[in-house]
């Protein structure tokens, strides 16, 4: 199974990548770990006639601190935020979730900018994004733009990102010393998309919840900002009526999709049960 | 489609050649350098038979193109015996500890495994496990693939390989 003819193209400079989709317009697309792209060409799901390869791109790797933010390059691989002392001390859920990514192999490959950038509903990033208030850095012919990652999912593979567009950075305020954090995610096997995923960041203060976000994977054809539900946790000791009523408030928002993963129904169900398990555990690590 | 030249080290031997944008870098591990112990698997990226080692990394050849391949060091299933052509210790163990039955997936999980113990010398049960999961086989529910890696890391490190009780 090999994918149909296209051209191939390796810009060496985020401009000569943009001018290429500018140049080449729809025919286009830019190709970052292609775990997700090359299978879609091999199934004919995707047929792009130029393929613009973003390896030769040296500026878009690299994670780096700038004042209370961490910059993270587009084209920095899962594998490198796993190796990433800074991610481990500063960000510990974006390292906890990117071991729940596919599997080795595919992260030496996969990178953070094509997960966030492909608005596929069943990657973990955009959900985590969402929870982390990060925001994306969207470089194109008319010059760069900041969008927050709130604000960058429309539909299924429907994104803020205009034609000739290139994601080439997300920036990622630090949380507070001492908050909790957790990514759940329910799946059938090593390697695959969530049935459901929840991931909650928060801090304690005085054994209540003081301030908490919580965000949903695959449970709609975006990624979720289950506001009412954090609503529902701060100002209590997440007992267990503060745990149902968050559950509860997310099911509400929640619209999945029925396929192999399991019914609708089912997929709500559980993905309550991650809500409340994200709660529990990030609320242990609060300090 | 014009077909680009490519270069590059396979085993520590240059290997060039032409490829179409399109050629997948397995097509031209097997076809092109002729070197058919690299297997094709699922081709969706799923089973990792396909595994190879490319700069470091494992990587699975059916999900990457051949030209992106241009200027890399690559090491495949041929590339892991001894200079004197014995067997590595990886190989050994697999031989050892019965750790293939059909053997199809052998060398993705040997290629795979090369790569974890480099990274990790000494893994535990659940990082050996943790660290192969991209890798499926179908015959030896993994036990013994495990155990052939944990007596490849003792070999390496010049301990001697205790097998768990079971």
């Amino acid at each position: 199974m090999i994918p149909g003819p296209f051209d191939y193209h390796r810009p060496a400079s985020v401009g000569d990548a943009v001018k290429l989709l500018a140049d080449l317009g729809d025919e286009a697309r830019p190709l970052a770990g292609g775990h997700s792209l090359l299978p879609m060409m091999k199934l004919r799901l995707a047929t792009p006639a130029h393929l613009i390869d973003l390896h030769g791109i040296a500026g878009l790797k690299g994670i780096c601190r700038d004042g209370d933010r961490i910059v993270i390059g587009a084209m920095t691989t899962q594998a490198e935020l796993l190796a990433s002392a800074e991610i481990g001390e500063r960000l510990p859920i974006l390292h906890e979730t990117a071991l729940l990514i596919a599997d080795p192999q595919v992260r030496y490959r996969g990178t953070l900018g094509g997960n966030v950038a492909n608005g596929d509903p069943g990657n973990d990033m955009p959900a985590l994004m969402l929870a982390l208030d990060a925001s994306y850095r969207l470089e194109g012919p008319n010059g760069a733009r900041e969008v927050a990652a709130r604000e960058f999912y429309q539909g299924a593979y429907f994104t803020a990102l205009e034609p000739g567009e290139i994601l080439t950075g997300i920036s990622i305020p630090v949380p507070p010393a001492g908050h909790g954090y957790a990514y759940e995610k329910l799946k059938r096997k090593v390697g695959d998309y969530a049935t459901a995923a929840a991931g909650v960041v928060l801090t304690m203060a005085g054994g209540k919840v003081a301030s908490c976000v919580i965000t949903l994977t695959n449970l709609h054809e975006t990624p979720l900002l289950a506001t009412d539900a954090a609503n529902a946790v701060i100002g209590t000791t997440l007992d267990d009526a503060a745990l149902k009523a968050a559950a509860s408030a997310a099911r509400a928002i929640m619209q999945p999709a029925s396929d192999a993963r399991g019914p609708a129904e089912y997929r709500i169900h559980v993905g309550g049960i991650m809500v409340m398990r994200a709660l529990q555990r990030a609320a242990s690590r609060a300090s | 489609m014009p077909k680009t030249h490519i270069t590059m080290k396979v085993n520590g031997s240059e290997v060039e050649g032409l490829a179409e944008p399109r050629t997948l870098l397995v097509h031209f591990l097997r076809e092109q350098a002729q070197l058919t112990g690299t297997h094709i698997g699922c081709e969706t990226s799923h089973c990792g038979a396909c595994t190879i080692d490319i700069d470091g990394m494992s990587v699975k050849s059916c999900t990457m193109l051949a030209v992106q391949a241009n200027g890399a060091e690559i090491t495949t299933i041929e590339g892991m015996a001894n200079a004197d052509g014995t067997l590595s210790p990886l190989q050994e163990g697999f031989r050892m500890m019965h750790g293939l039955q059909c053997g199809f997936c052998t060398p993705g999980m040997i290629i795979r495994a090369h790569r974890l113990l480099k990274e990790n010398p000494s893994p535990t049960e659940a990082e050996i496990r943790a660290g192969i999961s991209g890798n499926i086989c179908r015959c030896t529910g993994y036990q013994n693939i495990v155990k052939a890696i944990q007596y490849a890391a003792a070999k390496i490190n010049g301990v001697e390989f205790q097998e768990a009780a079971e």
